[in-house]
């Protein structure tokens, strides 16, 4: 659902729309760190595009800095360009890399290898409360880098 | 490295440890803890009036408090609205005729009574050039807590949230000014109290627009 709304308000806005899964993420992480705001008694939709519709905005702005060029336009000079040129890395993963290291391990361990939080503490030598703050030392710093880039 | 939003999803899910407090218990704290330093501010600084035991007999003495502490307890109550995503002014703008309401009152009822001073005098006052500075620097720890308070929350408008964050701090050290303050009379408040208000609003719109993005 959220998928479809980031696409549908990427194409109002005359963006390619692969970058709806960046911007999903984006709101899925604001949600995530922001959820204590939702109020049980409130219907719960009106919170969720609220957020969805302000990381939306947020992203178009950041975005309306770069150029994106239709890459058909040169598909003839690019014939002989080298193929399959590595995907992208998103957002959140360039971001990625500027956090401090411990936290990048941690988010990396759990997020990329899919590991458990005991199974990360005991692969850095950490008690769980410490990876569990780690990550989410991680989580907030990684919105507040996406927030200034 | 490209992180799948399947794995994304399972690492938010692994974050789940603590409870964030809501907003309104960091806000409160936050003031709690700022409070005394403005009041310090003004105890170190400025002190309290000397015949203080004599104005508060004065029914316009004590119209200050109610005045600032009105617009403190409204400006409190929509920045704690405006601290989540889907909210906006619409329907708690009134809440801030509170202050107005009250102070036009006690315009309306200091022109039914007999003044010895005119009117121009009393709005002029003794030292409204004080009021203006020693009410937003006073009211800058408070606005600074408050806006440690609001960035735990999501404002989806930042410029208003800080704007009513700035009168919030406005009215909490107006309400600490005014027993400093030795000018009484409803026209003097309405005045100089008002532009003092301002600036801060003023300053927290421009600060909130900056921290409380989320």
């Amino acid at each position: 659902m959220l998928r479809a709304a980031a696409r549908r308000g990427l194409a109002r806005a005359g963006q390619p729309p692969d970058q709806s899964e960046d911007i999903v993420q984006e709101i899925l992480l604001a949600v995530h760190l922001k959820r204590h705001t939702w109020d049980v008694n409130a219907p719960f939709a009106p919170w969720l595009f609220a957020i969805a519709r302000n990381k939306l905005i947020d992203a178009l702005r950041r975005r309306g800095r770069r150029i994106f060029v239709n890459i058909d336009d040169f598909a003839e000079t690019l014939a002989d360009a080298p193929s399959a040129p590595t995907m992208p890395a998103s957002e959140v993963a360039a971001q990625l890399q500027t956090l401090p290291q411990r936290q990048r391990e941690v988010l990396q361990s759990i997020a990329v290898e899919a590991s458990s939080i005991k199974q990360t503490a005991e692969r850095f030598a950490m008690s769980e409360g410490a990876v569990r703050v780690a990550l989410h030392r991680a989580l907030s710093s990684l919105t507040a880098k996406l927030r200034e880039s | 490295m490209r992180m799948e939003t399947d794995q994304f999803i399972r690492t938010l899910a692994a974050d789940n440890a603590q409870r964030a407090l809501p907003v309104g218990i960091i806000l409160l704290l936050a003031l709690m803890a700022a409070t005394p330093v403005s009041t310090a501010m003004l105890l170190l600084g400025l002190g309290i009036r000397p015949d203080i035991m004599v104005a508060m007999r004065n029914p316009f003495f004590d119209l200050k408090f109610v005045v600032t502490m009105a617009l403190a307890i409204s400006a409190a109550t929509i920045s704690l609205h405006l601290s989540r995503p889907e909210a906006s002014l619409h329907g708690w703008g009134w809440l801030l005729v509170a202050p107005i309401v009250v102070l036009v009152g006690g315009i309306l009822s200091e022109m039914m009574l007999p003044q010895r001073v005119p009117m121009l005098t009393r709005l002029v006052g003794h030292n409204s050039m004080l009021c203006m500075s020693a009410i937003p620097v006073l009211s800058l720890p408070i606005l600074g807590a408050a806006m440690v308070g609001l960035r735990h929350g999501a404002p989806a408008r930042p410029a208003a949230a800080g704007a009513i964050a700035g009168l919030l701090s406005a009215g909490a050290a107006a309400t600490l000014y005014a027993s400093h303050c030795t000018d009484d009379s409803p026209l003097f408040v309405a005045t100089w109290y008002t532009l003092a208000a301002g600036i801060v609003a003023g300053l927290g719109a421009l600060i909130g627009r900056r921290v409380l993005r989320y």
